[in-house]
């Protein structure tokens, strides 16, 4: 029977290379190898929430009207019937209470919105600790900026397109954030809008921003990142065996792909239990937009909930001459600190490369403590985020805590300054900590919990050597070295870029701020001295 | 009357007729002789009732709102606010306050329905303002329009209290309260008094019917069934973002720690 | 100093490690019945999904702890989705993690940079394919092909001009004229002062002139708060205090910062607060800033009475509403 099976196999394989004469290429790549780490599974989240985007999204788009044109509730939610409203907000409750798993879909999409942004952000993050992005790998981080950026105005279109009171909100600010650009700002507006806020025509536009252009886009890039990642190979954490020549792991098929895969319809059953389970959006009660009306505790998804902080916390300043106007209230936190953000983002990998010299190729991870300044950095960005995301659900939060909106807002003024920089000083002092353990655990062994009573009435704890494997994994990596300050070349003449120079310099010293690896001479030494 | 008129030949017809119209002829003396009487009951007890109303009052608000609810330095002068205005602090607990925080919360009432149907008619008596709303005046079942009363509390009432009533924050600590559990009196006696921060919103601009049909659209509100699940407090999209971070992706982190773990 | 340490060496890859099901059967075969049990239950999932889709009645509910009055058809298709998935999902793991080969396979790394003599070739073929196409040479070619690139960037910016009209005078104007009624919203009806008692907020909008409508771009600029207080408790210039009416004030409620409707009103302390991004305006100061990130007051509208005793605008708004934009003036 397996005989016959196998002939079968046989046969598809070689009708399929026949056509396409792939046989040695389907060889190699359908025995790659892909390292194993949970960490490594936080993009494939990302993935897998986009591709049920899609297929929740189709669903969506069989009844959704993308239309501002105005009609008369007539379905089965009482409380709303005969109220005028939008046809996308009147066929957003049809798709809710008329069409049977209307609602469950329209839950799943918007979960999976929220896990996506979430996967693409804890993802970034452990390319960033972990170094990832070096050498040969900054375009993918290039797209991964990319894709983020994309994510948040995609998430905020796909929210908007409901014409709900709290969509329309947010809308509203979007159009007032357009309206603040210096010369162009009232002209982007109205060509946006097809004329003045709200008008006729936003709805339809956004819809096919957030159904066409945007997806495919985002199918292009996310392709080209797959690509890469297949083609330079997976990084690996370092350890026995693991070089930067090498990558160990599991051939794709069968394992990778019973994992991988699989992992697909666990995302899928997670994401659809949140639908079944936990009401999210829900329109009916926010009512139609009106630009009249708003809710208390108005605030967009998480995603932009950072921004809408910053602007909360940004000071009452507008600049009035000439005859024109610059808000700068809107303009700083709404598109200048977020650009500086993330571009600073989109260039880290250049800028830390300049900084350290460091031109060779790197597949062996960084274990976050061993890079004290780059970890510290990454600690102190997310600080700053979250604080703007703290100060973004303010009245949330005074009304669940006892606290008052004014107080929290002045905590997130100052701590938006003082707290970043404090974040980093703390983390570069546990990470030289972490490391100063590193070496007491490879030089002196760990504890083993047991007491032996000294000669002299002394009770000292036996030391247990660490594993050949251990030591290797905390000793693998190599320490940066101060570059020294650009000095006079041959011909006498001083470094050109001064400034540039010492500022490289100063950084580069700062990054050779470490703990001494322990060395193998080191623990041989501290053994013969104990015996 | 046909089935009646059968028995008028009965031999009992007679007697009971007599019968019948004694009675008849005795209650109508007895209820136009008690009528009078019972007006002057009413005043009487209305004049116990102020009374009774000013030593409460006396023992259990004077030393804020003063001897004669002229107002203090920490509490406002009483004087025209009406029996409504009493109804609603009272009723709800808020007043006497527990403590001078930044607003009076809802809490227990501290006394009974009849104490405080006494202390409305004392400050009721100091100067005209709102009455109490009756029961009859409630009629939100028959006459409140629930869209209509949605479109109403959008405009008036959501940006304060939240777009599901679940209430909201306020400036320097206030807050809109929540409305579940509010009984329609209260809502109806808040809204034309205007309690602490909350405005007043007069008959004129909100009619009597439009407040009923804001009644009837928050009692809707309450009783609104969990249609696509679990709440998360129904205060936006601040709890989703808190779920998926929490629920979502640690439930995803779980699975994937174990998936890459090896089998022994 | 580092030269003269020996660092430790590399183990190399540790021994494998045989999973229980790689040498006994017996838990081979628990493992596969294991697996066969989650795919079990991934079909329960998509029975309990097509079940519910056809038997349960949308308008049923159940009460359920936590959840609250929770509908039936809604929850059972959520559940019966994903048992249906998750399962798969969960079966296709356990699968690859108990009984496929679960040696760890290395794989070499092939370096990206190309030999030298592929570089210099690469080089070479691009500098002689300019070479060919003449592109040093012929300038002429070189700078008129520029000039038609950058042109031809023209075109969709000009065909994408039709997109919406120009702004005129559009955001610097409402609907308020002097002598317009201020009308209750919604509701439409004129307001008299005495309607309002002290402490009262009306939400209002301009009376409609008979045969237009009102659109949603109207109320995004017209929409009025109207507030009364005691007389004395204004702390205005004469000019601001001529355009209230007997402790009766009118402000846009389309916000200075970002348009948001400010009608929050708190009585006590008579500041009108935005629940978008908490700017703190103070009514009786003509709702100058007091917290938060608008830098202007809300626009005032001037009151009077009209010849029936209704309230109406004075004149129109003297500045424009909404939040700031570049041909703003002050």
């Amino acid at each position: 029977m397996s005989s016959s099976k196998e002939r079968v196999a046989g046969n598809v394989a070689g009708y399929v290379d026949d056509r396409t004469g792939a046989a040695k290429w389907l060889k190699k790549n359908l025995t790659k190898v892909f390292p194993d780490h949970w960490s490594f599974m936080l993009g494939e989240i990302a993935l897998y929430s986009f591709i049920i985007l899609l297929l929740s999204g189709v669903f969506l788009t069989f009844w959704f009207v993308p239309s501002q044109q105005d009609v008369i509730y007539t379905g089965s939610y009482a409380p709303l019937s005969n109220v005028p409203m939008s046809a996308a907000y009147a066929s957003t409750l049809h798709i809710s209470f008329d069409i049977r798993g209307g609602l469950l879909m329209r839950q799943i999409h918007h979960w999976a919105a929220l896990l996506f942004m979430a996967a693409i952000v804890v993802h970034l993050l452990r390319v960033f600790f972990t170094g990832a992005f070096r050498k040969p790998r900054e375009f993918n981080w290039l797209i991964g900026v990319g894709l983020v950026t994309l994510g948040i105005v995609e998430g905020f279109l796909g929210y908007s397109l409901p014409d709900d009171l709290l969509s329309g909100t947010g809308i509203r600010i979007a159009e007032a954030i357009l309206q603040a650009i210096p010369v162009v700002g009232s002209y982007l507006a109205f060509f946006a809008f097809g004329g003045a806020f709200p008008g006729h025509v936003f709805i339809p536009r956004i819809f096919m921003v957030h159904i066409l252009l945007l997806p495919g886009i985002f199918l292009a890039l996310i392709t080209i990142h797959l690509m890469l990642v297949w083609y330079q190979k997976h990084t690996q954490y370092p350890g026995p065996g693991r070089t930067e020549k090498n990558v160990v792991g599991y051939p794709l098929m069968p394992v990778y792909m019973a994992k991988a895969g699989g992992f697909f319809f666990i995302v899928f059953g997670i994401t659809a239990f949140l639908g079944a389970v936990a009401s999210i959006n829900p329109i009916w009660l926010y009512g139609p937009y009106t630009p009249g009306q708003i809710s208390a505790g108005s605030q967009p998804d998480w995603y932009m909930g950072w921004l809408d902080g910053l602007v909360r916390m940004s000071p009452p300043i507008e600049t009035h001459a000439f005859g024109h106007t610059i808000s700068w209230n809107i303009l700083i936190p709404g598109l200048i600190l977020p650009g500086i953000l993330f571009t600073g983002m989109a260039l880290y990998p250049f800028i830390e490369s300049w900084i350290t010299g460091d031109k060779r190729e790197h597949h062996l991870l960084d274990r976050p403590r061993n890079v004290p300044n780059r970890t510290a950095l990454g600690v102190m960005s997310l600080t700053f985020i979250m604080i703007s995301l703290i100060n973004g659900g303010n009245d949330i939060i005074a009304t669940h805590f006892h606290l008052t909106i004014n107080d929290i807002m002045w905590f997130t003024r100052i701590g938006l300054f003082t707290l970043p920089p404090i974040a980093f000083v703390i983390t570069k002092r546990i990470c030289l900590s972490l490391q100063r353990a590193d070496r007491d655990l490879v030089l002196h062994g760990k504890e083993s919990g047991r007491l032996v009573m000294m000669a002299n009435g002394e009770f000292v704890e036996i030391h247990e050597p660490i594993s050949a494997e251990k030591a290797w994994t905390l000793t693998q990596h190599e320490q940066p070295e101060a570059l020294a300050l650009g000095t006079a070349d041959s011909n006498g003449i001083p470094a050109a870029k001064g400034l540039k120079a010492k500022l490289r310099a100063r950084m580069s010293q700062a990054n050779a701020e470490q703990i001494q690896t322990p060395t193998e001479t080191e623990a041989k030494e501290l053994e013969g001295g104990h015996h | 009357m046909k089935k009646l008129s059968r028995y008028r030949r009965h031999k009992f017809a007679a007697p009971a007729l007599i019968i019948a119209a004694l009675i008849s002829l005795g209650t109508t003396f007895s209820i136009a002789s008690a009528l009078p009487n019972a007006q002057h009951m009413a005043v009487t007890s209305q004049s116990t009732l102020i009374e009774e109303g000013k030593q409460i009052f006396a023992r259990g608000c004077s030393s804020c709102h003063g001897l004669n609810a002229e107002g203090g330095s920490i509490a406002p002068s009483l004087i025209g606010v009406g029996a409504a205005s009493v109804d609603f602090q009272v009723g709800t607990g808020r007043m006497p306050m527990a403590d001078m925080s930044q607003q009076a919360m809802r809490k227990k009432p501290a006394y009974t329905e009849a104490e405080t149907a006494a202390l409305a008619a004392y400050v009721a008596s100091l100067a005209p303002g709102p009455a109490s709303v009756t029961n009859e005046q409630l009629t939100f079942e028959r006459d409140g329009n629930v869209a209509q009363g949605g479109e109403l509390f959008r405009t008036n009432c959501a940006m304060c209290h939240n777009f599901a009533a679940q209430g909201g924050a306020l400036s320097l600590g206030k807050y809109a309260p929540t409305l579940m559990g509010v009984e329609p009196k209260q809502i109806y006696e808040a809204m034309i008094t205007g309690p602490q921060s909350m405005p007043v919103f007069s008959d004129k601009t909100i009619t009597p019917s439009e407040k009923l049909s804001i009644i009837k659209w928050i009692k809707a509100a309450q009783n609104e069934p969990s249609l696509g699940g679990a709440s998360l407090g129904r205060v936006g999209p601040v709890t989703e973002g808190l779920l998926i971070w929490t629920l979502g992706l640690g439930l995803l982190v779980g699975v994937a720690v174990w998936l890459t773990m090896k089998a022994r | 100093m580092s030269n003269e340490l020996q660092k430790f060496s590399d183990p190399g890859l540790p021994e494998h490690i045989h999973r229980k099901a790689d040498t006994d059967p017996a838990a081979a075969k628990k493992a596969e019945r294991q697996v066969a049990i989650l795919f079990a239950l991934s079909a329960i999932g998509t029975i309990v999904l097509i079940g519910s889709y056809i038997f349960v009645k949308p308008n049923k509910f159940v009460f359920l702890p936590i959840m609250g009055d929770t509908n039936v058809q809604q929850a059972l298709l959520g559940v019966g989705l994903a048992m249906s998935t998750f399962f798969i999902g969960m079966a296709a793991v356990h699968w690859g993690k108990t009984l496929m080969d679960d040696r760890e396979v290395v794989a070499e790394r092939h370096e990206f940079r190309s030999p030298e003599s592929d570089r210099a070739d690469f080089v070479a073929t691009v500098k002689e394919q300019g070479a060919m196409a003449g592109l040093g040479r012929r300038t002429l070619i070189k700078r008129s092909m520029g000039v038609a690139l950058g042109l031809v960037g023209l075109s969709p910016l000009v065909l994408l001009r039709d997109i919406g009209p120009l702004p005129k005078k559009q955001l610097e104007t409402t609907s308020w004229k002097a002598g317009t009624r201020l009308v209750t919203d919604p509701g439409d009806r004129p307001i008299k002062p005495a309607d309002l008692e002290v402490g009262a907020v009306a939400q209002v909008l301009p009376e409609l002139i008979p045969g237009t409508e009102r659109t949603l771009e109207n109320v995004g600029k017209d929409a009025v708060l109207l507030i009364r207080l005691r007389p004395e408790d204004f702390n205005l210039n004469a000019e601001r205090l001529s355009w209230t009416h007997d402790g009766i004030i009118a402000f846009s409620k389309i916000c200075s910062h970002m348009g948001c409707a400010v009608a929050l009103y708190e009585q006590q302390t008579k500041h009108l607060l935005c629940p978008c991004h908490q700017s703190t305006f103070d009514v009786t100061r003509a709702a100058k800033v007091i917290f938060g990130p608008a830098a202007r007051p809300l626009p005032q509208l001037a009151l009077t009475l009209d010849a029936d005793g209704y309230l109406v605008a004075k004149q129109p708004f003297t500045e424009p509403v909404g939040p700031s934009f570049w041909e703003r003036s002050s």
